[in-house]
């Protein structure tokens, strides 16, 4: 047995290889992304044939593992917490109809949060749709829940979901590996109509058989909270904690030299929680402190009256559970003195498109091109577009395109002018949720510009392949679906492609798209931008470039920091003058348009 | 041995890079180790953490005013992750400028050798040479052999060692 140093997701990736998992799918997110990354990484070390998939989105990733777990294979649905609301749909009606195969659905949580929008308990997703949900506390827990997971998943016939958060997934730890399991078993779909196509008749039954499974599965011993007993002098107090809090707790409790004080309960399996664990500690304890992200799951499950926890006010209820907010509520209960040190709280310089990227010289072409306009955008890098107050409006996944007809739909409503709405969406954003949008924008009449920013991959997540690219997971080759073709068969008569970087070119073009839209017989309009992320190493080699200078001409004015905001450029404070960083700069020279007094000119020799 | 790091700086710097290589040495030696860093979106620029804790921990954050030894790539993120530090911490800064703790001109250095991202290496160097860190010379360059791409180890290892020099 050897020992490797993982990143959480890299341990679960490995984990699904070892428990004989032959069909992983997912779409990318923070802080999932590197789970099936790793599985595509691993791939030789599979002793079954394992088929891996970069989804167009969740609700697809869990409906193909659903399928191969009805063969009776051991599949895995993998996402971020949002994503499980993309998949809702399936993932509610599973939990009812049940799986063959072992199935997991992995959900990265992200308490914070560092990189979502919402910070979303996939533990209260599952209580609501009574799913079985497991919360490691580290790397090499998360790796080995996963083939006792599908055991589980196994002997109940039900979706079993693994529940990591960001500082699991994205801690690294010494793990042992373990030799990889080959089930080699057959695919074999065995057609049961009355329960794959339950129809409204049969649901009452499945849904009694759930509940059933689920009192039993709270008894399951393998999955009970484990005790670690205290030496009676903290007599009738206990702390309860799962996932990543329960770590911390256990570091906190050294570094105060009070391990073995104190009765301590890890749960793994925050739902179903067994009664008996409830009844214990309704029994035995008066007071209870417990640490759980994100909501209180356990304590609303315990209703105990001397719990102190979320819902009592004693733990914060937003935010992760830092050690340092950590240390305030053991403090709180135990009666311990609070720190004197303040936590850190400042958070440092804001994140911002990397330089040379193309978004940024298509966000300013936008905003100068239509300084009124309203522009809704989405997730991904290009989000930070607000940062050039191109940006508006973010929600959720493919959202854009539909709030921007709607604000197309209220202002047309009051008669008068219109403004003109610019809705930005990534290439990978426009296949996992746009496309149904820009179709229904169009057939409600929507008077929008749509810009796709095409930068040829999911840049945010770090480069995972978008349909059009011709390649999918793992590098192998297939069919490219083209933008513009799926455009043009959603009824959009306007659509254009220019590079970014061809700033008049593309200004142009955003007028005639908004000449289109307010035309008697135009509609919606549609314009590429597209170059490629200059992450990619293949494209910034393709365009080098010395990094630009700047002139004595230069006013101070700023305006390329404050406006511009491109990472190579800061303001010399002593000289008033703009510099360049030239270890960060591209020469992709787009920021020379925005100097009033044209001070920015291309670079010299390298 | 028990040891709690900080690596701080802002995306594009390479502080996972060293934060991997620290926690290498510690696998290496059979000391377990955790780590956590930062991904997606504060990776863009903007300004990024990573901590180590080397021994018998059981999770990988760092409290206010526990860090042992603190590696800062981005001199301007002192005010923020400087709380983190122990009183009397260790404390290796990349930076122009005079100030707290010992400074070395790590970008300068990596630039000389052709590659801006090298200070997290040449950073390293400087800390393992003050004997701040759990690890040895030998047992960083092992390390660094067995991460960096192998086009590119021969250029880490002179950034590590320029850093020991230095
Ligand atoms: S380079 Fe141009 S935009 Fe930047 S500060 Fe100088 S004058 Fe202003
Ligand atoms: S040319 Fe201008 S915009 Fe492009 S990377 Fe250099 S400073 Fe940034």
């Amino acid at each position: 047995m050897t020992t490797e140093l993982l990143m959480g997701n890299d341990a679960i990736g490995r984990g699904l290889i070892e428990a004989g998992c032959q069909v992983a799918a997912a779409y990318p997110g923070t802080p999932s992304t590197e789970i099936l990354q790793s599985v595509i990484n691993r791939r030789d070390e599979a002793v079954d044939p394992l088929h891996v998939e970069w989804s167009v989105n969740e609700k697809i990733a869990f409906e193909v593992a659903l399928a191969a777990s009805y063969t009776g294979k051991r599949s895995a649905a993998v996402m971020k917490q949002v994503g499980l609301n993309v998949a809702a749909d399936p993932f509610m009606r599973t939990a009812y109809l049940g799986v063959k195969g072992g199935m997991l659905t992995i959900v990265a949580d992200d308490p914070g949060p560092h990189s979502s929008q919402n910070e979303q308990d996939t533990r209260l997703f599952c209580l609501q749709g009574r799913v079985p949900v497991l919360d490691p506390s580290s790397p090499a827990e998360a790796k080995a829940m996963v083939e006792p997971a599908f055991a589980l998943s196994e002997k109940y016939e039900m979706n079993v979901v693994l529940r990591p958060t960001t500082r699991v997934c994205h801690s690294r730890q010494s793990v042992a590996l373990t030799t990889p399991l080959g089930p080699d078993r057959k695919s074999e779909f065995v057609p049961d109509t009355g329960r794959f196509c339950a129809t409204p008749a049969f649901l009452p039954g499945l849904h009694k058989a759930l509940n059933a499974k689920l009192e039993q599965i709270a008894k399951e011993p393998d999955w009970q909270p484990k005790m670690v007993e205290g030496d009676g002098s903290n007599k009738g107090l206990a702390l309860v904690a799962s996932g990543i809090a329960y770590a911390n707790l256990v570091d906190l409790l050294a570094e105060l030299e009070l391990t073995g004080t104190v009765d301590l309960y890890q749960v793994l399996m925050p739902y179903p929680l067994n009664p008996d664990f409830i009844d214990t500690l309704q029994n035995s304890y008066t007071k209870v402190l417990v640490l759980e992200e994100t909501y209180p799951v356990i304590e609303m499950q315990l209703a105990h009256p001397g719990a102190a926890g979320k819902l009592s006010g004693a733990v914060p209820k937003e935010g992760e559970l830092t050690p340092d907010v950590l240390y305030t509520a053991l403090a709180d209960f135990l009666g311990l003195e609070r720190q004197q040190n303040e936590a850190v709280q400042a958070r440092g310089q804001r994140p911002s498109l990397c330089p040379g990227c193309p978004h940024r010289a298509a966000f300013y072409s936008i905003k100068k091109t239509f300084p009124d306009g309203i522009f809704p955008s989405d997730i991904g890098c290009y989000t930070l577009g607000m940062n050039l107050e191109a940006v508006h409006t973010v929600h959720c996944m493919g959202a854009c395109i539909s709030q921007g007809a709607g604000f197309y739909q209220a202002y047309r409503q009051d008669g008068g002018a219109t403004p003109t709405v610019v809705v930005t969406i990534g290439d990978s954003t426009f296949f996992h949720a746009g496309i149904p949008a820009l179709i229904n924008a169009v057939v409600q009449d929507a008077r929008i510009i749509v810009v796709i920013l095409d930068n040829a991959t999911t840049a945010m997540t770090g480069g995972q392949p978008v349909p059009h690219m011709g390649i999918a997971a793992g590098g192998r080759k297939t069919k490219a679906i083209a933008i513009m073709p799926l455009v043009k068969a959603a009824g959009v008569e306007f659509i254009e492609s220019c590079d970014p970087y061809h700033q008049a070119r593309f200004e142009e073009l955003l007028r005639k798209a908004d000449e289109h839209t307010r035309h008697e017989n135009g509609g919606v309009a549609v314009l590429i931008a597209k170059h490629g992320c200059l992450m990619d190493p293949a494209v910034r080699k393709a365009q080098e470039a010395a990094p630009v200078q700047i002139t004595e001409d230069c006013l101070g004015c700023g305006q390329c920091v404050e406006i511009f905001e491109c990472p190579a450029l800061s303001m010399d404070k002593e000289n008033e003058t703009a510099r360049v960083d030239g270890d960060r700069c591209h020469g992709c020279g787009t920021c020379i348009a925005v100097c009033p007094a044209q001070a920015i000119v291309e670079g010299g020799m390298i | 041995m028990k040891q709690q790091i900080v690596v701080s700086g802002i995306g594009g710097q390479g502080v996972l890079f060293l934060t991997r290589v620290i926690a290498q040495v510690a696998v290496d030696q059979g000391i377990p180790v955790l780590t956590s860093e930062s991904h997606g979106m504060a990776q863009r620029g903007g300004t990024v953490l990573s901590t180590l804790k080397i021994g018998n921990f059981a999770a990988p954050l760092i409290r206010t005013g526990q860090a042992d030894v603190a590696l800062f790539l981005w001199d301007a993120n002192l005010p923020v992750h400087q709380p983190l530090m122990k009183e009397g911490g260790a404390l290796f800064i990349n930076s122009n400028t005079e100030g707290v703790g010992e400074r070395i001109d790590a970008s300068a250095i990596a630039r000389e050798m052709g590659k801006a991202v090298l200070s997290n290496l040449v950073l390293l160097g400087r800390a393992v040479n003050s004997n701040a860190l759990f690890c040895t010379e030998g047992q960083c360059l092992e390390a660094i052999e067995k991460l960096a791409p192998p086009k590119f180890v021969e250029q880490n290892l002179q950034a590590f060692q320029a850093g020991l020099r230095n």
